[in-house]
């Protein structure tokens, strides 16, 4: 028998540790060296390890729900195309195809065996969104894949330790920032060495020459103890549905919860079908989103892992927009994906009503900025600066049991923004105006949290434009328990024109682009909030005198005195 | 022949619960240790003072140079005791300071809050103006806008106020301007311009650096002033220095301006002190552990200096989480705080996993075996139940432990629910402790791109030589230096200290179109104001002077720092510098990117005294084990079971004893475990080494 099957319990506990270790540490070389700004700053990547038979045992805390499953069912794809009996040592995988890897060709996703005296013993594998595939750049107006830039179907990215020069030179020559995207091929290659480094020398460490017992352990401890918290659970079938904005018509979002003794199954049959533009979601995206939806309220302590990933199974019908096939456009798929887990939590909360915030902004206001020549309709521009920046920013989540709704903060993305300051020291913008936005949090027992204005302009006074991908301007983010929606989006110019919220337009000289980003659904009837909550949220002009005496019958003065006899019989 | 009397320096450390002051004295050391006195931190302080003057005997006409640090300003930081602050800023950016990134620090917790800025949104008031990034005027100011915050002020009785506006750090005309006129109608008026406290980009650490300070700066102001007074009283002359976060010394003056300078400068004395042995000990690589009852903190130390970083948060209120704290961007030795300390919960969680830590038992409850009501095992049960601790001679025999009560609490948080022995479950909550803090250690390696194997470990901390030879066979470390006197450390570390101060600019600046006249012009002015803080408290000791550039790649999120050539720069040192980045980019990263064009953020200088220069650690003869003081059951978990293991007093050990592992070894303030494979000697400077044995092939 294996010294592999000596572990006792102790040595089990601690070898768990140290893989969840080991992936951390994998995550934390890949954001040291990523050159891709939404990797070091904001986290929009993935690390994990899998055992021989592609179930993966532990994944790094990052940034991005939306790789949570999809680096898992990815790592199999990688398998099913080089199964591990035929893998050499030194050689490297990768692939950004969005039906393989995690959902758009932004995504590059890099697989590495693990040699142990000359046998495959594990795989390491990391995802990134690198900074530019080529095509039309990143933004919603996509008609076809193949618009939206190079797809590198899996392959080696080295062989015997040797880079695939061939394959570097065909990428570098298909997109706009050649040294970048080569610098982030190559992170992704050395944080899976660093994690292969320390795996080895902890196998070494309990003389083990495989992973078979840890793994086993693992993924059906953190299979039972998830099932068991689905257990508790009421068993039913439980429907919801989310209208959002789509790009050029309304997108309904039509979940099925069935809660049963072998797991929650997820299915979206009923939802709209594929959009005619990129905003379209690859299956493995859409569990991504959804199970995270889920995992905020059921089993949220249990580490991913495919044991503790299992008993929730999401399905979408071929052709919807939850299961957009190739070559469906998918650059913006998150500004669908994202809107999951409320309405995942919409089934969750008719089993556990008191567990589940209410619906929020959801999606990123992320537009990407661009000015230079040729770019924003004016012929005059040329002598402009050229930029392109990616900012990413949010409006308030729902409001949650017990609590407000988080003020301007991502969710479910955990993406951080940029500075202002250092994003007008990139590009000749100026943000003249970054402040919450008064009665946009949805009115509740719980307020939703607040949306944000940010208004930008062009230092240099030329055209520009901005490639918009925002959604909830025109179905708001809904209350629960009695709360009222949240403000909804609006994008305009200051002048007063009212632009799309998807799709690229321009900015004429001299113009300010206005982002009016959504507040966050509110929770409870708002009657039931105190009356000095509410002077509260009036005297810091988060709520105004008006919005507290109509929706919350509330009588505060334009500073926050609270005026308790007048709001005792307005309320009476 | 130089006087003795210069080397007579008193160093006071204020921590949570006790006060530590340490007085050197031709090369002899008084340590006096005195409780906390929180109302009036001075009156301990005085206490201590005597006590210490008595005890050496040195009048205090002939110290020569008084060392503080403090928790006062953190302290206030963390339960929010400080002024009511307001804070002036540029119109339309009021809720930078709030917003923060926009992001949830825990991906799967809807609970989670972000700090609650020290200063509410009705408090935050906009000026008219706007600067751009080159510190060019857009808007100018609208004084009227000004004027008009007046009556605010006074009718919210504001104490303090932080004037953060956007782009400051690149102009602070318009700040400088905003405090004129505050001044000129509210003379008494406390101010902080961001522009002076963290003239750095990124505005949202820039305002909240400058609202703390802001917030602890009369509360600080007011406590330094009295205290200077009373030591003035006691008759000292010297000059009344302080400790800062970033490892050097400041003058009163400087203190009172910048107090959020002072946060963290106990931690920073006790990584002087590591610093300060590792040069004496000649090792070039090592890991600083510090455990105490709460928290362990790491810190990694290269050719005796600790590594240091400009961001730091204070108070991270959950699980010690990064982004669960307040930003603050001063400089700072970097240090990683985790919530493994002797008084770490011990629990079993759903999937059947021990976990230990973050939170604590505290000093009220205390570990179960502290008899004071605690029903939860912490790492301190699990160290009496082992053996490890005596618990009838725990603290120096001043606190009775009780056995049974560990054993009941082991019994009932991990023993019963895994179906372990009670000596195995114990086993196993050290073993979980230590697998969190080695994680720790090799994943904030990591991110500084350095190894952790291979280096020696320098532990001190009351809960450290209990648990350091386990960390450092995890690390594959092969010795641990423990010092003497390492229940003082901080304020030890206090007298080694160089009087420093280091000034920062942000100035963005392409590499590609260097302009040498600008970069010196920015220098020059650092220098200055360097050099007026750091000339008084030096009393003509030799100055040594650093520069450092921030530099990225265009387009990158966070910069690199470079270390520049001390001289005035010339357009040909563009390419110097260059060269200079490729070479810290690649000693970090393991290479560099051709041809990508590179930009600097910012541009620092420090200004300081040498630090004191170590006597290096003589060779000893050896010295065979004296008999052991008694025996004692230590449990091994290897072999599962009580091993009669020797006992040794440490007061007791002469330079060049050897004695092999596994043993005890006692003093006041602690106990140190000397595991099976390794061997403990004491050294030319009577520290206590642990070294791993050599494998021996049968």
């Amino acid at each position: 028998m294996s010294a592999s099957y000596d572990l006792d319990e102790i040595q089990i506990q601690i070898l768990w540790n140290r893989l969840l270790s080991i992936v951390e540490e994998q995550a934390q070389a890949l954001i040291r060296t990523a050159f891709s700004t939404s990797v070091r700053e904001a986290g929009d990547l993935s690390a994990g390890v899998f055992d021989l038979k592609g179930r993966m045992l532990a994944q790094a805390v990052t940034g991005t729900p939306g790789h949570v499953n999809a680096m898992a069912a990815s790592v199999n794809f990688f398998m099913d195309k080089f199964p591990p009996g035929t893998m050499v040592e030194g050689n490297v995988y990768l692939t950004n195809d969005p039906w393989l890897g995690t959902g758009h060709l932004h995504d590059f996703t890099v697989v590495s065996p693990v040699f142990l005296k000359g046998q495959v013993v594990a795989l390491f594998a990391s995802t990134s969104h690198v900074v530019d595939v080529g095509g039309m750049g990143f933004g919603p107006d996509g008609r076809q894949v193949y618009e939206e830039g190079i797809n590198i179907p899996i392959m080696a990215l080295m062989t015997e330790g040797e880079i695939n020069v061939n394959l570097i030179e065909i990428i570098r020559v298909n997109v706009r920032e050649p040294d970048q995207v080569e610098g982030d091929l190559y992170s992704l290659a050395a944080c899976n060495e660093t994690g292969s480094r320390r795996l080895l020398e902890t196998m070494g460490e309990f003389a083990l020459d495989n992973l078979d017992q840890i793994a086993d352990v693992i993924i059906n401890r953190s299979f039972e103890s998830m099932l068991a918290q689905i257990q508790e659970l009421p068993f039913g079938s439980f429907e919801h549905s989310m209208r959002i904005d789509g790009y050029d018509k309304p997108i309904d979002l039509v979940a099925k919860m069935t809660i049963s003794e072998t797991g929650i199954d997820v299915d979206f049959s009923g939802t709209s079908p594929v959009s005619g533009r990129g905003i379209n979601v690859p299956v493995t995206y859409t569990q991504a989103y959804a199970s995270f939806g889920v995992r905020c309220v059921v089993g949220s302590q249990i580490p991913n892992n495919s044991g503790s990933l299992a008993p929730v199974r999401v399905t979408a019908p071929e052709g919807c927009i939850l299961n957009a096939l190739h070559p469906r456009a998918v650059a913006a798929r998150h500004v669908v994906g994202q809107m999951l887990p409320d309405v995942v939590m919409g089934c969750m909360h008719q089993v556990v009503p008191d567990r589940v915030p209410a619906e929020g902004s959801s999606s990123l206001w992320n537009p990407v900025l661009l000015g230079g020549h040729g770019i924003g309709g004016e012929s005059e521009n040329s002598k402009s600066t050229p930029f392109t920046i990616n900012v990413f920013h949010s409006g308030g989540t729902g409001a949650r049991p017990g609590k407000d709704g988080l003020s301007a903060t991502a969710f479910p993305s955990g993406v951080r923004n940029t500075p202002v300051e250092i994003n007008e020291t990139i590009a000749p913008i100026i943000v003249w105006e970054k402040e919450y936005r008064t009665d946009s949090g949805g009115a509740g027992a719980h307020r939703g949290g607040t949306g944000q204005v940010m208004s930008i302009g062009h230092r240099e006074g030329a055209a520009w434009a901005v490639s918009a991908m925002f959604d909830r301007c025109h179905y708001p983010a809904r209350g629960r328990n009695q709360g009222q929606p949240g403000g909804m989006g609006l994008l305009s110019l200051k002048s007063g024109q009212k632009l799309n919220n998807k799709g690229r337009q321009n900015v004429p000289s001299g113009e300010v682009v206005v982002m009016d980003m959504p507040g966050g659904g509110g929770l409870g009837d708002p009657l039931s909030r105190s009356p000095e909550r509410v002077a509260w949220d009036v005297k810091n002009g988060m709520v105004s005198a008006e919005a507290a005496r109509d929706a919350y019958k509330v009588v505060v003065s334009g500073t926050g005195e609270l005026d308790a006899a007048a709001t005792k019989k307005l309320r009476a | 022949m130089s006087e003795p009397q210069i080397l007579n320096r008193l160093a006071v450390d204020i921590g949570g619960t006790f006060t530590d002051i340490a007085l050197e004295t031709g090369g002899i050391l008084y340590t006096i240790k005195v409780p906390t006195t929180p109302s009036a931190p001075e009156l301990g302080v005085l206490d201590g003072v005597k006590m210490v003057i008595e005890q050496s005997g040195v009048a205090p006409t002939d110290i020569r140079l008084i060392i503080h640090g403090t928790t006062l300003a953190t302290n206030a930081l963390i339960e929010r005791k400080g002024a009511k602050t307001a804070l002036i800023t540029t119109q339309g950016h009021r809720d930078s300071v709030e917003m923060a990134y926009e992001n949830r620090f825990a991906q799967y917790d809807l609970d989670i809050d972000r700090p609650a800025p020290l200063v509410p949104r009705y408090l935050r008031w906009p000026v008219n103006e706007r600067l751009g990034p080159n510190g060019e005027i857009i808007v100018p100011l609208n004084e009227s806008t000004v004027h008009g915050l007046i009556p605010l002020i006074k009718d919210n009785k504001i104490e303090s106020i932080a004037v953060g506006l956007l782009h400051g750090y690149a102009n602070a005309a318009h700040e400088n301007r905003i405090a004129e006129i505050l001044l000129a109608t509210l003379p008494d008026l406390k101010i902080s311009l961001a522009s002076e406290v963290c003239p750095e980009i990124r505005e949202y650490e820039r305002q909240s650096t400058t609202c703390a300070n802001a917030y602890v700066q009369p509360l600080m102001a007011r406590y330094l002033t009295r205290l200077n007074e009373e030591l003035s009283a006691l008759g000292f002359q010297c000059p009344f220095t302080l400790m800062t976060s970033g490892g050097g010394l400041t003058d009163l003056e400087t203190a009172i301006k910048f107090p959020i300078r002072l946060v963290e400068s106990g931690p920073a004395g006790g990584a002087i002190l590591a610093s300060q042995i590792a040069a004496e000990c000649g090792l070039n690589e090592v890991l600083s552990f510090d455990m105490g009852g709460t928290t362990a903190k790491l810190c990694l130390i290269d050719d005796a200096k600790p590594l240091m970083s400009r961001t730091f948060e204070v108070g991270r209120v959950y699980r010690f989480m990064k982004g669960s704290g307040l930003p603050i961007r001063i400089p700072v030795i970097e240090m990683v705080e985790i919530g493994s300390g002797g008084g770490s919960i011990a629990r079993v969680d759903d999937l059947n996993r021990i976990t230990v830590g973050p939170d604590s038992a505290g000093a009220t409850p205390g570990p179960a075996c502290y008899g004071h009501g605690g029903t939860e095992a912490t790492v301190t049960d699990a160290d009496v139940i082992m053996g490890r601790i005596d618990p009838d001679n725990f603290a120096g025999g001043k606190m009775k432990l009780s056995l049974q009560a560990a054993e009941t609490a082991m019994d009932s948080s991990v023993a019963n629910p895994l179906q372990l022995e009670r000596p195995m479950a114990a086993y196993a909550v050290a073993e979980m402790v230590g697998e969190t803090m080695a994680s720790a250690a090799r994943v904030h390696a990591t991110e500084w791109g350095k190894e952790i194997s291979g280096r020696s470990m320098i532990a001190f901390g009351g809960a450290a030589p209990l648990h350091a030879g386990q960390l450092a066979k995890k690390l594959g470390i092969d010795k641990v230096v423990i010092p003497t006197g390492a229940g003082v450390g901080s304020a030890i570390g206090f007298l080694r200290a160089p009087v420093a101060y280091e000034v920062v600019r942000s100035r963005f600046h392409a590499l590609g179109s260097f302009n040498a006249k600008f970069v010196n012009s920015i220098i020059d002015e650092m220098r200055l104001e360097a050099l007026s803080i750091v000339e008084p408290a030096a009393m003509g000791a030799p100055l040594v002077e650093t520069r450092a550039a921030y530099m990225r790649y265009q387009g990158q999120g966070h910069e690199i720092t470079v270390k520049l050539p001390v001289r005035p720069l010339t357009d040909a040192d563009a390419k110097i510098m260059g060269d200079l980045f490729a070479d810290t980019y690649t000693r970090l990263y393991g290479r560099i990117i051709p041809g990508l064009a590179i930009e600097i953020l910012s541009w620092t200088l420090t200004i300081g005294t040498e630090a004191s220069q170590p006597i290096p650690e003589m060779p000893v003869e050896k010295q065979p084990a004296p008999p052991p003081s008694g025996h004692r059951k230590l449990f091994d978990p290897g072999q599962k079971k009580w091993i009669e293991t020797p006992v040794y007093e440490r007061d007791q050990l002469i330079p060049g004893t050897e004695i092999p592992g596994p043993a005890i070894i006692i003093e006041g303030q602690t106990t140190t475990i000397v595991p099976s494979g390794f061997d403990a000697q004491i050294n030319g400077l009577s520290y206590l080494v642990l070294n791993r044995q050599q494998e021996v092939s049968s």
